[in-house]
């Protein structure tokens, strides 16, 4: 009752503003918004904290941070070289060995498979998506690491030996162990995003290149794939983002030693895992900022992979949408 | 029939089977990771092990209880942050946003969506670890529950934006205010899809390691409170794997089993949820 009356005195857009707070509409507007703008302050801080954190070690090793091999907390010099090595091995002999299958079985999903079976594939893929990266690191270690240590090394040492890329010891853990189970983690995503944007190509083009006489495989792979190319790029994309970033399995079996080796048999270290590894173990302030630092740049590469991703994706759908 | 004709339609069919087999081949890990877990896990798992706390280095035996009430109690404090955030976030992209405020929020959702999560645990450290001095449940539950924001958001939003135009306007015809309209009309429409996504944001964090290794930390004992070091099961997991013990591996794979058990019946209970019926948009 005080509020109307105040309200009577203040004229006839107090008054309307006073009625629009009780029917509750600007408190519900005011409490969303507030709700909402937490979000662009949460990544406001993180880029914060990742920058100020990040402060010394950006400041005493400025560029050469990228380019030295030396990491050695006693003598408080860091290099950040192995660790980016290590990931972009990694993730590259991911994409190397995920890209081939995930695509292979988008295009049955999305082009050959009754819709049936391929929404309950489509399911199950969902699924394994779920897994936690833990639980394949526990498999990688005993399962994968002891397989690659026991036949697959040694039949490559044999075969392939005389390339730099297969010799040496086989340890067992190492690049080669860390790329083969983040290939197995990374086709789910593939699928999913290729067979959408797969299912986004026009009818027409798949009925004009069969009625041309193609079959059904040259349908598919020089119109319906070429059509959905930008999209499938994005799907690859994102799935090296998330390669990129992706920490517990890696750590489990890449082997945890920061060096540069031609062998993919050899161990190596990632940037998620030595950020796994040593954080909580960082005792000066400069070895802190050196681990925040590689987290600034896993934030960067990925900010860069997943921007990429998404505009690909975008355009086949506009793409897909213009054409139907 | 031709050289030409015959060594085309060899390669359609050649082709078409490796599409298959890639896809049977992807489809079948699910498979070899469920029965390899049941297969090394339920030889480990006991009662004891949803009882005892682990015992010290070098004895066998014991359990992992204290990490199972440590994961219930992170994923407590995660839904406490992450779900009114996300629902509340998405409520205002669907219904009030403005264009500009809009697609700033969308926009910092999806970068906080592909941001790894290891980097969001140096976040939750910097923030609350290194002010406070200790590792604890509270920076751990933090951590978690930013990782819920974005799945929550975006699905929220969907979900109501699937809610049919005609059951907003009849409301608003009766004279309900816009709010009244959300809260008595749109969102309960939307429950089923908006429950799906806070379950899916639940299991996907659940399995989470990463971001709790230097905030929550872990903890060989009960935690008390919320201000301690808390064991977790994703991060038992990981330092049993890695440790030299046999009896630790065993117990590593149980709680592999448990873990994976848990993650997969959410996921599937929300599918269950999603499945029945939700109104979506087809006008």
């Amino acid at each position: 009752m005080a509020m109307a009356r105040a309200g009577s005195g203040w004229g006839p857009r107090a008054r309307a503003l006073v009625r629009r707070l009780r029917s509750g509409d600007e408190i519900a507007h005011l409490v969303t918004f507030l709700f909402a703008g937490s979000i662009l302050l949460i990544v406001g801080l993180l880029l914060n904290e990742l920058w100020v954190n990040s402060a010394l070690a950006r400041h005493k090793f400025g560029w050469s941070f990228f380019f030295t091999r030396v990491w050695d907390p006693v003598f408080e010099q860091f290099g950040a070289l192995p660790f980016i090595f290590g990931t972009l091995v990694t993730s590259a002999l991911a994409l190397l060995i995920a890209v081939p299958v995930g695509l292979g079985a988008a295009i049955f999903l999305a082009e050959l498979a009754p819709p049936r079976i391929s929404d309950t594939l489509a399911f199950l893929l969902d699924l394994l998506a779920a897994v936690p990266s833990v639980i394949y690191g526990l498999i990688g270690i005993f399962t994968v690491v002891p397989l690659l240590r026991e036949y697959v090394e040694p039949f490559l040492k044999a075969t392939l030996g005389f390339l730099p890329l297969f010799q040496g010891p086989a340890y067992g853990v190492g690049f080669l162990a860390a790329g083969v189970l983040l290939a197995v983690m990374i086709v789910p995503f593939i699928i999913s995003v290729s067979r959408e944007v797969l299912l986004a190509v026009p009818r027409e083009q798949r009925e004009a290149a069969l009625a041309l006489g193609a079959t059904r495989w040259e349908a598919t792979w020089k119109v319906v794939v070429p059509f959905a190319r930008a999209g499938i790029f994005g799907s690859i994309f994102l799935a090296l983002a998330r390669a990129l970033g992706e920490t517990m399995a890696v750590t489990m079996v890449i082997g945890n030693a920061p060096q540069i080796a031609a062998s993919l048999f050899a161990p190596g270290y990632s940037i998620a895992a030595v950020i796994a590894n040593e954080f909580t173990e960082a005792t000066g302030d400069l070895y802190l900022h050196a681990l925040v630092e590689l987290g600034l740049v896993l934030f960067l590469l990925t900010f860069v992979l997943n921007g990429l991703a998404r505009l690909l994706i975008l355009l086949t759908a506009r793409r897909g949408g213009a054409h139907a | 029939m031709s050289f030409r004709r015959r060594w085309r339609k060899s390669v359609n069919a050649v082709m078409l089977s490796v599409t298959g087999i890639s896809a049977l081949v992807a489809v079948s890990v699910l498979f070899f990771i469920l029965g390899y877990l049941v297969w090394h896990g339920a030889r480990a798992l006991n009662w004891d092990f949803f009882t005892k706390l682990p015992k010290p280095v070098g004895e066998t035996g014991g359990g992992m209880a204290n990490a199972i009430v440590g994961s219930a109690k992170l994923l407590l404090l995660a839904s406490l942050v992450g779900v009114p955030v996300g629902l509340l976030g998405g409520v205002y992209l669907a219904e009030f946003g403005g264009r500009t405020v809009s697609f700033a929020v969308r926009y910092a959702t999806d970068l906080l969506n592909g941001v790894p999560s290891i980097v969001i645990g140096i976040f939750a450290y910097t923030m609350i670890v290194l002010r406070t001095k200790h590792f604890s449940t509270i920076a751990g539950g933090l951590a978690l529950g930013v990782m819920m924001i974005p799945i929550a958001v975006r699905s929220t939003e969907e979900f109501l934006r699937g809610v049919p135009r005609e059951l907003r306007e009849g409301a608003m015809a009766l004279g309900a205010s816009k709010w009244k309209t959300i809260a008595t009309v749109v969102a309960p429409a939307a429950y089923r899809g908006i429950m799906t996504a806070v379950l899916l944001a639940l299991a996907r964090v659940a399995g989470e390691t990463a971001p709790l290794l230097f905030t929550a930390f872990s903890n060989r004992f009960w935690s008390p409170g919320w201000n301690q070091p808390t064991a977790s099961l994703p991060v038992m997991i990981f330092t049993y794997a890695i440790a030299p013990y046999e009896d630790w591996h065993q117990q590593a794979w149980a709680a592999g089993l448990v873990l994976l058990g848990l993650v997969l019946a959410t996921s599937l209970i929300a599918r269950a949820v999603l499945s029945r019926g939700v109104p979506m948009r087809r006008s």
